[in-house]
Protein backbone atom coordinates (compact mmCIF):
# COMPACT_ATOMS: atom_id res chain seq x y z
CA UNK A 1 0.00 0.00 0.00
CA UNK A 2 3.07 2.16 0.89
CA UNK A 3 4.79 1.73 -2.57
CA UNK A 4 1.40 1.98 -4.22
CA UNK A 5 1.17 5.54 -2.36
CA UNK A 6 4.63 6.37 -3.73
CA UNK A 7 4.23 5.32 -7.22
CA UNK A 8 1.11 7.37 -7.40
CA UNK A 9 3.50 10.03 -6.16
CA UNK A 10 5.85 9.63 -8.36
CA UNK A 11 3.92 9.36 -11.41
CA UNK A 12 2.18 13.25 -10.58
CA UNK A 13 5.94 14.19 -9.68
CA UNK A 14 6.82 13.37 -12.91
CA UNK A 15 3.91 14.65 -14.92
CA UNK A 16 4.46 17.99 -12.76
CA UNK A 17 8.15 18.60 -13.63
CA UNK A 18 7.56 17.54 -17.70
CA UNK A 19 4.83 20.27 -17.45
CA UNK A 20 7.53 22.60 -15.69
CA UNK A 21 9.64 22.31 -18.39
CA UNK A 22 6.91 22.59 -21.14
CA UNK A 23 5.81 26.21 -19.58
CA UNK A 24 6.12 28.32 -23.06
CA UNK A 25 3.85 25.34 -24.58
CA UNK A 26 1.30 25.27 -22.08
CA UNK A 27 1.14 29.22 -22.12
CA UNK A 28 0.25 28.87 -25.98
CA UNK A 29 -3.65 27.36 -25.26
CA UNK A 30 -4.03 30.21 -22.48
CA UNK A 31 -3.05 32.77 -24.82
CA UNK A 32 -5.08 31.66 -27.73
CA UNK A 33 -8.27 31.65 -25.05
CA UNK A 34 -7.39 35.02 -23.94
CA UNK A 35 -7.02 36.20 -27.83
CA UNK A 36 -10.78 34.67 -28.97
CA UNK A 37 -12.45 36.51 -26.08
CA UNK A 38 -10.79 39.65 -26.97
CA UNK A 39 -11.90 39.64 -30.22
CA UNK A 40 -15.55 39.61 -29.73
CA UNK A 41 -15.65 42.93 -28.33
CA UNK A 42 -14.28 43.83 -31.91
CA UNK A 43 -16.18 42.14 -33.90
CA UNK A 44 -19.67 42.77 -31.86
CA UNK A 45 -18.47 46.37 -30.82
CA UNK A 46 -18.48 47.52 -27.01
CA UNK A 47 -21.58 47.91 -26.38
CA UNK A 48 -22.00 46.63 -22.68
CA UNK A 49 -25.84 45.14 -22.54
CA UNK A 50 -24.60 42.87 -25.79
CA UNK A 51 -21.54 41.76 -24.51
CA UNK A 52 -22.93 40.85 -21.34
CA UNK A 53 -25.92 39.32 -22.84
CA UNK A 54 -23.15 36.73 -24.93
CA UNK A 55 -20.33 37.11 -22.30
CA UNK A 56 -21.19 33.38 -20.78
CA UNK A 57 -21.45 31.95 -24.28
CA UNK A 58 -18.06 33.45 -25.43
CA UNK A 59 -15.99 32.28 -22.06
CA UNK A 60 -17.40 28.84 -22.47
CA UNK A 61 -16.64 28.35 -26.17
CA UNK A 62 -13.13 29.73 -25.70
CA UNK A 63 -12.71 27.65 -23.21
CA UNK A 64 -13.51 24.49 -24.72
CA UNK A 65 -11.87 25.40 -28.15
CA UNK A 66 -8.27 26.13 -25.88
CA UNK A 67 -8.46 23.31 -23.80
CA UNK A 68 -9.08 20.85 -26.81
CA UNK A 69 -5.62 22.40 -27.97
CA UNK A 70 -3.43 21.17 -24.73
CA UNK A 71 -5.51 18.10 -24.28
CA UNK A 72 -3.12 16.54 -26.88
CA UNK A 73 -0.29 16.60 -24.50
CA UNK A 74 -1.96 14.40 -22.20
CA UNK A 75 -0.47 11.39 -23.98
CA UNK A 76 1.19 12.17 -27.06
CA UNK A 77 4.92 12.36 -25.59
CA UNK A 78 4.36 9.34 -23.34
CA UNK A 79 2.88 7.34 -26.74
CA UNK A 80 6.07 8.37 -28.71
CA UNK A 81 8.90 7.94 -26.19
CA UNK A 82 7.59 4.25 -25.23
CA UNK A 83 7.34 5.47 -21.14
CA UNK A 84 3.29 4.66 -22.18
CA UNK A 85 4.57 0.51 -22.62
CA UNK A 86 6.21 1.26 -19.49
CA UNK A 87 2.95 2.44 -17.59
CA UNK A 88 0.88 -0.37 -19.10
CA UNK A 89 3.44 -3.07 -17.35
CA UNK A 90 3.96 -1.69 -14.33
CA UNK A 91 2.82 -3.05 -11.40
CA UNK A 92 0.33 0.27 -10.74
CA UNK A 93 -3.23 -0.34 -12.14
CA UNK A 94 -3.34 1.86 -15.27
CA UNK A 95 -6.93 3.57 -14.41
CA UNK A 96 -5.01 5.52 -11.31
CA UNK A 97 -1.90 6.35 -13.62
CA UNK A 98 -4.62 7.54 -15.72
CA UNK A 99 -6.57 9.42 -13.39
CA UNK A 100 -3.54 11.06 -11.36
CA UNK A 101 -2.47 12.38 -15.32
CA UNK A 102 -5.99 13.89 -15.94
CA UNK A 103 -5.63 15.79 -12.53
CA UNK A 104 -2.69 16.53 -12.97
CA UNK A 105 -3.63 18.08 -16.62
CA UNK A 106 -6.54 20.10 -15.11
CA UNK A 107 -4.37 21.53 -12.66
CA UNK A 108 -2.09 22.51 -15.06
CA UNK A 109 -4.49 23.78 -18.08
CA UNK A 110 -6.96 24.81 -16.21
CA UNK A 111 -6.34 26.29 -13.34
CA UNK A 112 -4.47 29.39 -15.23
CA UNK A 113 -7.44 29.90 -16.91
CA UNK A 114 -9.73 30.50 -13.82
CA UNK A 115 -7.46 32.65 -12.38
CA UNK A 116 -7.33 34.68 -15.71
CA UNK A 117 -11.24 34.88 -15.14
CA UNK A 118 -11.56 37.87 -13.53
CA UNK A 119 -10.06 39.93 -16.09
CA UNK A 120 -12.63 38.34 -18.78
CA UNK A 121 -15.40 39.02 -17.03
CA UNK A 122 -14.16 42.24 -16.76
CA UNK A 123 -14.28 42.74 -20.74
CA UNK A 124 -17.52 41.25 -21.09
CA UNK A 125 -18.96 43.17 -18.87
CA UNK A 126 -20.43 40.46 -16.11
CA UNK A 127 -22.12 41.13 -13.13
CA UNK A 128 -21.00 39.67 -9.84
CA UNK A 129 -23.40 37.65 -9.76
CA UNK A 130 -22.96 36.33 -13.44
CA UNK A 131 -19.26 35.65 -12.59
CA UNK A 132 -20.18 33.85 -9.37
CA UNK A 133 -21.89 31.41 -11.63
CA UNK A 134 -18.89 31.02 -14.53
CA UNK A 135 -16.74 30.52 -12.13
CA UNK A 136 -18.44 27.64 -10.44
CA UNK A 137 -19.70 26.30 -13.72
CA UNK A 138 -15.82 25.90 -14.81
CA UNK A 139 -14.81 24.38 -11.90
CA UNK A 140 -17.99 21.50 -12.31
CA UNK A 141 -17.58 21.74 -15.62
CA UNK A 142 -13.94 21.45 -16.41
CA UNK A 143 -13.04 18.22 -14.87
CA UNK A 144 -15.76 16.55 -17.54
CA UNK A 145 -13.94 18.00 -19.97
CA UNK A 146 -10.24 16.79 -19.43
CA UNK A 147 -11.81 13.15 -18.18
CA UNK A 148 -14.03 12.96 -21.84
CA UNK A 149 -11.00 14.51 -23.61
CA UNK A 150 -8.71 11.95 -22.25
CA UNK A 151 -10.71 9.16 -23.77
CA UNK A 152 -10.65 10.95 -27.06
CA UNK A 153 -6.69 11.45 -26.93
CA UNK A 154 -6.47 7.84 -25.89
CA UNK A 155 -8.07 6.74 -29.03
CA UNK A 156 -6.70 8.76 -31.64
CA UNK A 157 -2.82 8.68 -30.00
CA UNK A 158 -1.60 6.70 -32.11
CA UNK A 159 -2.82 8.05 -35.45
CA UNK A 160 -0.80 11.04 -37.35
CA UNK A 161 -1.30 14.41 -36.62
CA UNK A 162 -4.85 13.64 -34.73
CA UNK A 163 -5.90 16.95 -33.76
CA UNK A 164 -8.49 17.91 -36.04
CA UNK A 165 -9.95 14.79 -35.94
CA UNK A 166 -9.75 14.92 -31.55
CA UNK A 167 -11.89 18.50 -31.97
CA UNK A 168 -14.17 16.68 -34.40
CA UNK A 169 -14.61 13.69 -32.43
CA UNK A 170 -14.72 15.91 -28.93
CA UNK A 171 -17.01 18.88 -29.25
CA UNK A 172 -20.57 17.31 -30.18
CA UNK A 173 -19.84 15.55 -26.47
CA UNK A 174 -19.11 18.97 -25.43
CA UNK A 175 -22.47 20.03 -26.12
CA UNK A 176 -24.83 19.13 -22.88
CA UNK A 177 -22.06 20.88 -21.08
CA UNK A 178 -22.35 23.82 -22.73
CA UNK A 179 -25.93 24.33 -22.70
CA UNK A 180 -26.09 23.95 -18.82
CA UNK A 181 -23.40 26.32 -18.71
CA UNK A 182 -24.84 28.57 -20.26
CA UNK A 183 -27.94 28.41 -18.99
CA UNK A 184 -26.36 28.77 -15.60
CA UNK A 185 -24.97 32.26 -16.61
CA UNK A 186 -28.15 33.29 -17.85
CA UNK A 187 -29.92 32.17 -14.63
CA UNK A 188 -28.09 34.46 -12.64
CA UNK A 189 -27.95 37.01 -14.89
CA UNK A 190 -31.89 37.56 -14.22
CA UNK A 191 -30.86 36.62 -10.84
CA UNK A 192 -32.88 33.79 -10.60
CA UNK A 193 -31.48 31.00 -8.67
CA UNK A 194 -29.08 27.85 -10.88
CA UNK A 195 -28.92 25.32 -8.07
CA UNK A 196 -30.60 23.10 -10.87
CA UNK A 197 -28.34 23.02 -13.70
CA UNK A 198 -25.57 22.99 -11.16
CA UNK A 199 -26.63 19.93 -9.91
CA UNK A 200 -27.27 18.09 -13.38
CA UNK A 201 -23.29 19.24 -14.63
CA UNK A 202 -22.33 17.87 -11.37
CA UNK A 203 -24.07 14.77 -11.74
CA UNK A 204 -22.67 14.55 -15.78
CA UNK A 205 -18.90 15.26 -13.81
CA UNK A 206 -19.23 12.16 -11.32
CA UNK A 207 -20.55 9.92 -14.08
CA UNK A 208 -17.45 10.85 -15.82
CA UNK A 209 -15.26 10.37 -12.76
CA UNK A 210 -16.41 6.81 -12.19
CA UNK A 211 -16.40 5.96 -16.02
CA UNK A 212 -13.34 7.72 -17.75
CA UNK A 213 -10.80 6.42 -15.67
CA UNK A 214 -11.53 2.55 -16.95
CA UNK A 215 -12.28 3.37 -20.42
CA UNK A 216 -9.05 5.94 -20.92
CA UNK A 217 -6.62 2.86 -19.66
CA UNK A 218 -8.73 0.51 -22.45
CA UNK A 219 -8.07 2.69 -24.94
CA UNK A 220 -4.22 3.28 -24.37
CA UNK A 221 -4.20 -0.69 -24.00
CA UNK A 222 -6.03 -1.18 -27.71
CA UNK A 223 -4.09 1.85 -28.85
CA UNK A 224 -1.01 -0.44 -28.30
CA UNK A 225 -1.97 -2.92 -30.80
CA UNK B 1 8.75 -19.09 -16.10
CA UNK B 2 6.89 -18.33 -19.14
CA UNK B 3 4.89 -20.56 -21.27
CA UNK B 4 3.16 -19.19 -24.80
CA UNK B 5 0.67 -21.56 -26.21
CA UNK B 6 -0.37 -21.47 -29.84
CA UNK B 7 0.26 -17.75 -30.51
CA UNK B 8 -1.22 -16.40 -33.80
CA UNK B 9 -0.17 -13.04 -35.18
CA UNK B 10 -1.58 -11.16 -37.67
CA UNK B 11 -0.25 -7.67 -39.66
CA UNK B 12 -1.98 -6.58 -42.27
CA UNK B 13 -3.77 -9.45 -43.45
CA UNK B 14 -0.27 -10.86 -43.10
CA UNK B 15 0.07 -14.03 -40.76
CA UNK B 16 3.24 -13.67 -39.03
CA UNK B 17 3.76 -16.30 -36.87
CA UNK B 18 1.07 -19.39 -36.41
CA UNK B 19 0.79 -21.92 -33.68
CA UNK B 20 4.37 -20.56 -32.15
CA UNK B 21 4.73 -22.11 -28.54
CA UNK B 22 7.61 -20.99 -26.27
CA UNK B 23 8.72 -21.76 -22.96
CA UNK B 24 11.43 -19.97 -21.05
CA UNK B 25 12.73 -21.77 -17.75
CA UNK B 26 14.99 -19.66 -15.01
CA UNK B 27 18.74 -19.82 -15.12
CA UNK B 28 17.82 -19.86 -19.66
CA UNK B 29 18.96 -16.91 -22.64
CA UNK B 30 16.65 -17.40 -24.96
CA UNK B 31 18.06 -15.86 -28.32
CA UNK B 32 15.06 -15.13 -30.69
CA UNK B 33 16.73 -14.88 -34.59
CA UNK B 34 15.08 -13.64 -37.90
CA UNK B 35 15.10 -11.55 -40.99
CA UNK B 36 13.55 -8.11 -40.45
CA UNK B 37 9.78 -8.28 -40.48
CA UNK B 38 9.97 -11.91 -39.46
CA UNK B 39 7.61 -10.86 -36.50
CA UNK B 40 10.81 -10.35 -33.34
CA UNK B 41 9.28 -7.47 -32.08
CA UNK B 42 5.37 -8.58 -32.37
CA UNK B 43 6.25 -11.47 -30.67
CA UNK B 44 8.06 -9.57 -27.97
CA UNK B 45 5.00 -7.53 -27.33
CA UNK B 46 2.55 -10.37 -27.27
CA UNK B 47 4.52 -12.03 -24.87
CA UNK B 48 4.27 -8.84 -22.32
CA UNK B 49 1.08 -8.17 -22.67
CA UNK B 50 1.36 -5.28 -24.97
CA UNK B 51 -0.27 -6.55 -27.64
CA UNK B 52 -3.25 -9.21 -28.25
CA UNK B 53 -2.86 -12.21 -30.35
CA UNK B 54 -5.11 -13.16 -32.53
CA UNK B 55 -5.13 -16.79 -30.44
CA UNK B 56 -3.33 -18.24 -28.04
CA UNK B 57 -2.42 -17.48 -24.85
CA UNK B 58 0.70 -16.35 -22.73
CA UNK B 59 1.06 -17.21 -18.77
CA UNK B 60 4.45 -15.76 -16.65
CA UNK B 61 4.72 -17.86 -13.53
CA UNK B 62 1.14 -19.26 -14.37
CA UNK B 63 -0.72 -15.92 -14.78
CA UNK B 64 -2.16 -14.98 -17.45
CA UNK B 65 -0.74 -11.86 -19.04
CA UNK B 66 -4.00 -10.02 -20.35
CA UNK B 67 -6.26 -11.56 -17.79
CA UNK B 68 -3.98 -10.19 -15.01
CA UNK B 69 -1.19 -7.76 -16.25
CA UNK B 70 -0.33 -6.89 -12.89
CA UNK B 71 0.43 -9.43 -11.34
CA UNK B 72 1.65 -10.93 -14.24
CA UNK B 73 4.62 -8.15 -15.16
CA UNK B 74 5.25 -7.90 -11.54
CA UNK B 75 8.47 -9.66 -11.78
CA UNK B 76 9.54 -8.67 -15.67
CA UNK B 77 11.38 -6.20 -17.20
CA UNK B 78 11.22 -5.01 -20.69
CA UNK B 79 13.13 -3.02 -22.86
CA UNK B 80 11.81 -1.91 -26.03
CA UNK B 81 12.62 -0.27 -29.31
CA UNK B 82 11.24 2.82 -27.87
CA UNK B 83 13.06 3.28 -24.54
CA UNK B 84 10.21 4.48 -22.24
CA UNK B 85 12.85 7.73 -21.06
CA UNK B 86 11.04 11.28 -21.22
CA UNK B 87 13.42 13.42 -23.19
CA UNK B 88 12.38 16.25 -21.01
CA UNK B 89 14.31 14.68 -17.98
CA UNK B 90 17.31 14.17 -17.09
CA UNK B 91 18.96 10.35 -16.91
CA UNK B 92 18.12 10.32 -13.05
CA UNK B 93 15.04 11.74 -12.73
CA UNK B 94 13.94 9.13 -15.67
CA UNK B 95 15.58 6.12 -13.88
CA UNK B 96 14.20 7.68 -9.93
CA UNK B 97 11.21 7.17 -11.43
CA UNK B 98 11.55 3.96 -12.75
CA UNK B 99 12.87 2.95 -9.18
CA UNK B 100 9.71 4.63 -7.33
CA UNK B 101 7.29 2.80 -9.86
CA UNK B 102 8.67 -0.76 -9.57
CA UNK B 103 8.94 -0.16 -5.37
CA UNK B 104 12.67 -0.31 -5.84
CA UNK B 105 14.82 0.31 -2.52
CA UNK B 106 17.53 1.99 -4.39
CA UNK B 107 18.91 5.01 -3.33
CA UNK B 108 19.34 8.06 -5.28
CA UNK B 109 23.07 7.50 -4.34
CA UNK B 110 23.54 3.74 -6.38
CA UNK B 111 21.33 4.96 -9.42
CA UNK B 112 24.16 7.98 -9.95
CA UNK B 113 26.93 5.56 -9.51
CA UNK B 114 25.69 2.88 -12.07
CA UNK B 115 25.05 5.83 -14.55
CA UNK B 116 28.73 6.61 -13.66
CA UNK B 117 29.62 3.09 -14.18
CA UNK B 118 27.89 3.26 -17.81
CA UNK B 119 29.80 6.01 -18.89
CA UNK B 120 27.27 8.77 -18.21
CA UNK B 121 29.31 10.56 -15.78
CA UNK B 122 28.75 14.00 -15.86
CA UNK B 123 25.18 13.32 -17.77
CA UNK B 124 23.07 12.68 -15.09
CA UNK B 125 21.58 16.11 -15.24
CA UNK B 126 21.13 16.75 -18.83
CA UNK B 127 18.01 16.40 -20.72
CA UNK B 128 17.99 13.20 -22.38
CA UNK B 129 17.10 14.87 -25.49
CA UNK B 130 20.00 16.11 -25.35
CA UNK B 131 22.41 12.96 -25.58
CA UNK B 132 23.54 11.15 -28.39
CA UNK B 133 21.04 7.51 -29.42
CA UNK B 134 23.81 5.49 -27.66
CA UNK B 135 23.47 7.39 -24.21
CA UNK B 136 19.88 7.36 -24.30
CA UNK B 137 20.21 3.40 -24.59
CA UNK B 138 23.29 3.06 -22.15
CA UNK B 139 20.31 5.07 -19.33
CA UNK B 140 17.38 2.68 -20.50
CA UNK B 141 19.66 0.06 -19.87
CA UNK B 142 20.73 1.39 -16.56
CA UNK B 143 17.55 -0.86 -15.05
CA UNK B 144 19.37 -3.94 -15.79
CA UNK B 145 21.19 -2.74 -12.85
CA UNK B 146 18.48 -1.22 -10.62
CA UNK B 147 16.37 -3.98 -11.26
CA UNK B 148 15.76 -6.04 -7.89
CA UNK B 149 12.79 -8.61 -8.33
CA UNK B 150 12.80 -8.74 -11.99
CA UNK B 151 12.88 -12.86 -12.68
CA UNK B 152 12.83 -12.04 -16.50
CA UNK B 153 13.80 -9.89 -18.95
CA UNK B 154 12.70 -9.29 -22.09
CA UNK B 155 14.87 -7.09 -24.25
CA UNK B 156 14.44 -5.62 -28.14
CA UNK B 157 17.69 -5.56 -29.79
CA UNK B 158 19.65 -4.17 -26.20
CA UNK B 159 22.69 -3.81 -28.45
CA UNK B 160 21.92 -1.39 -31.32
CA UNK B 161 23.58 1.78 -31.23
CA UNK B 162 26.31 0.55 -28.20
CA UNK B 163 29.49 0.60 -28.64
CA UNK B 164 31.98 -2.61 -27.76
CA UNK B 165 33.08 -2.08 -24.65
CA UNK B 166 29.44 -1.59 -23.32
CA UNK B 167 28.34 -4.59 -24.96
CA UNK B 168 30.70 -7.01 -23.10
CA UNK B 169 29.50 -4.73 -19.69
CA UNK B 170 26.00 -5.85 -21.53
CA UNK B 171 26.88 -9.55 -21.57
CA UNK B 172 28.55 -9.58 -18.37
CA UNK B 173 25.25 -8.67 -16.57
CA UNK B 174 22.91 -10.92 -18.36
CA UNK B 175 25.44 -13.64 -17.83
CA UNK B 176 25.40 -12.77 -13.52
CA UNK B 177 21.97 -12.57 -14.31
CA UNK B 178 21.28 -16.42 -15.35
CA UNK B 179 23.70 -17.83 -13.57
CA UNK B 180 21.50 -16.12 -10.30
CA UNK B 181 18.62 -17.99 -11.81
CA UNK B 182 17.02 -15.26 -13.79
CA UNK B 183 15.51 -15.82 -17.34
CA UNK B 184 16.17 -13.83 -19.97
CA UNK B 185 14.46 -13.38 -23.85
CA UNK B 186 16.32 -11.30 -26.00
CA UNK B 187 16.79 -10.61 -30.11
CA UNK B 188 19.80 -9.31 -31.31
CA UNK B 189 21.36 -9.39 -34.96
CA UNK B 190 24.65 -9.80 -33.64
CA UNK B 191 26.77 -12.90 -32.06
CA UNK B 192 26.57 -13.17 -28.77
CA UNK B 193 29.66 -14.17 -26.64
CA UNK B 194 27.84 -16.13 -23.88
CA UNK B 195 27.85 -19.96 -24.90
CA UNK B 196 26.34 -21.63 -21.86
CA UNK B 197 22.34 -21.90 -21.31
CA UNK B 198 21.89 -20.12 -24.55
CA UNK B 199 18.59 -21.58 -26.37
CA UNK B 200 18.54 -20.07 -30.30
CA UNK B 201 14.79 -19.69 -31.81
CA UNK B 202 14.84 -19.18 -35.40
CA UNK B 203 11.71 -17.12 -36.77
CA UNK B 204 11.13 -17.45 -40.21
CA UNK B 205 9.78 -14.63 -42.54
CA UNK B 206 6.38 -15.54 -43.62
CA UNK B 207 4.62 -14.10 -47.09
Amino acid sequence: MVSMRRAILAVAKRDFSIAYRQRAELMQPLMFFLMVVTLFPLAIGPSPQTLQLVSGAIIWVAAILSLLMGLERLFRDDFADGSLEQLIISPLPLYLIVLVKVVNHWLVHIVPLLILSPLLALFLNMSLNMYLALVITLLVGTPTISLIGAIGVALTVGLQRSGVLLALLLIPLFIPLLIFATSTIDSAAMNLPFGFQIGIMSSILLLALAVAPAVIAYSLKVSQN
Amino acid sequence: MLIAKQICCEKQDRILFQDFDLSIKSGELVLLKGENGAGKTSLLRILVGLSAPISGSVAINNIDVRAEPNQALQQVLYIGHKLGLNALLTPIENLQFFNQMCAYQNNNQFILETLDNLGLIGLDDVPVKSLSAGQQRRVALAKLWLHKSAKLWVLDEPFTALDVGLVNMLEQQILSFINSGGAVLMTSHQALSIQDHVRTVQMEYNW
